[in-house]
């Protein structure tokens, strides 16, 4: 199963680097609502509570775009049916789509969040790096699961365009809320970890949840 | 903010219980439709198969 | 076979509510920090409480669906969320009276329980489009079903963390369930919410005879119109 889920992984890697689609999009758009916070708010710089929320709700519409994505390949050029034809169980399919959603959503903060650094965030980010990474990496495992699971319930309705984000963007309001408010200590000029703790396992149950959730139930999407 | 005095806090509650009921008996009403639709098709089909 | 039961059923739920709205405008005493609107409370809560209980309540028949292949579960569950849905459509107008009656605005982020219900609320209006949008019966039974399961397991983590949210910026003050409530507040609370509960299954059962009513004669109407194909 493993295995599996490494081929199609690896495949789906090759294509965004063949083809570019997804990534730049979503890192551009990014950078694109930076400056829209920017007028829309009218502020030069941000800091705190501001910063967290402006730097999270970003993150999360750009994952709204990767998702709409995620089985577009699949789609487009009827993938999808050889996919489901061969021995592959579904668990490996979902393994992989979320291993590739997890690693775009690095891949896109890897820009953003130096850039968040840059254009919008008043005081620095050096001081709590490894603090920061680990609300990354446990938030973005939350939208990858989600964020898959969405994507193949929304795949065969006629108006997944539609129906993705409004599925995906209230599921992921506890993770949300857990980073904006775990990052927010580390925004602000006088740096401090606060409560670190209650969110990350908040995160962490959420993770656990959502990843178990979606193994035992993606058997039911995407038949036939 | 300070407690409303009763006639005014009165509105407020009873505003509150109205809108649950509102919800209920609508939803009844609905349902009672539907019902009715399901009674009126079965009378038909019965008038149909008495008559062949 | 859904309305096994249902005339008991259906009296308890009327004696209950009764007695419910009689004790809470005969016999609780009046809040001391909010007067009368926190009567309120006594019909805001339990539809809070019993519509949670039914989202979650829908993901379980969901996962029964999804492990049995019985859509007579899937209909089970579509129901408990279309009831749940109206009843939290009712918290939040509800909430929204209480919060203008006690805090002169017809929305405060400081409720936990309204907040939360607002995402949940949100989230559930999807379950129509994306259930009518897939014509297949069985395939829309079937995603409906992961819908219902992944929302389900949503509710009670989103309730979490809007609490842990709103706990660091404000403290709870409208919400007064548990905890320092006097024994007559208590004794009553607790009617309402049994009544609250009897009224979502004798709902929950009304509809799903209704439901399965119109399915059986759809399949009547069928196989008359397939006999007289046969016979002329």
């Amino acid at each position: 199963m493993i295995a599996a889920a490494g081929a199609i992984l690896r495949k789906d890697l090759r294509l965004e680097l063949r083809t570019k689609e997804s990534v730049p999009a979503m890192t551009l758009f990014t950078l694109t609502v930076y400056v829209l916070f920017h007028f829309g708010l009218d502020r030069d710089s941000l800091d705190g509570e501001l910063a967290a929320g402006v730097l999270w709700v970003t993150l999360l519409l750009a994952a709204v775009i990767g998702v709409s994505r995620l089985f577009a390949a699949e789609r487009e050029q009827g993938g999808i049916d050889a996919l489901l034809l061969a021995p592959v169980d579904r668990t490996s399919l979902f393994l992989a789509k979320g291993a590739a959603l997890f690693l775009f959503l690095v891949a896109v903060e890897v820009v953003a969040v130096p850039a968040f650094g840059l254009l919008l965030l008043g005081p620095g980010l050096g001081g709590a790096l490894p603090e920061l990474l680990l609300i990354l990496a446990l938030g973005d495992i939350g939208i990858a699961a989600v964020g898959a699971l969405v994507a193949a319930l929304a795949a065969e309705t006629r108006a997944r365009e539609l129906i993705a984000p409004l599925l995906l963007l209230p599921l992921l309001v506890p993770v949300l809320i857990a980073c904006a408010q775990a990052t927010e200590p580390f925004l602000r000029p006088d740096q401090g970890p606060e409560d670190l703790g209650r969110w990350l396992t908040l995160l962490t149950l959420y993770d656990v949840v959502f990843v178990l959730l979606s193994v035992a139930v993606f058997d039911y999407l995407l038949e036939d | 903010m300070p407690a409303l005095p009763l006639d005014e806090a009165g509105k407020y509650v009873a505003g509150a219980y109205v809108v649950f009921l509102t919800l209920v008996v609508v939803y009844v009403a609905i349902l009672g439709a539907k019902i009715a639709r399901i009674e009126r098709e079965v009378s038909a089909l019965v008038a149909e198969e008495d008559e062949t | 076979m859904y309305s096994k039961g249902f005339v008991p059923l259906a009296i308890a739920t009327v004696v209950t509510l009764a007695t419910a709205m009689g004790l809470v405008f005969f016999y609780a005493p009046l809040d001391a920090d909010q007067g009368f609107v926190q009567k309120i409370f006594y019909v805001h809560v339990p539809m809070a409480i019993v519509s949670l209980c039914g989202f979650v309540a829908g993901g379980v028949m969901a996962i029964k669906h999804l492990r049995s292949g019985d859509s007579s579960w899937d209909m089970r569950s579509y129901v408990a969320i279309h009831i749940s849905i109206i009843l939290g459509v009712g918290v939040l107008a509800t909430g929204a009276i209480w919060a203008k009656a006690s805090w002169g605005h017809w929305w405060v982020w400081d409720e936990p329980v309204l907040v939360s219900f607002l995402v949940v609320v949100l989230l559930y209006c999807v379950y129509y489009p994306l259930r009518f949008s897939i014509e297949d019966r069985e395939r829309q039974a079937r995603y409906s079903s992961v819908f219902a399961i992944a929302a389900g397991a949503f509710v009670p983590l989103n309730f979490a963390a809007v609490r842990m949210a709103e706990a660091y910026t404000h403290p709870r003050v409208l919400s007064q369930t548990g905890g320092s409530m006097p024994g007559e507040m208590r004794l009553t609370f607790l009617i309402s919410l049994l009544a609250m509960a009897l009224l979502f299954v004798t709902l929950w059962k009304l509809e799903l005879t209704s439901k399965h009513a119109s399915m059986q004669l759809k399949r009547l109407k069928r196989k008359l119109a397939e006999r007289e194909v046969v016979t002329t």
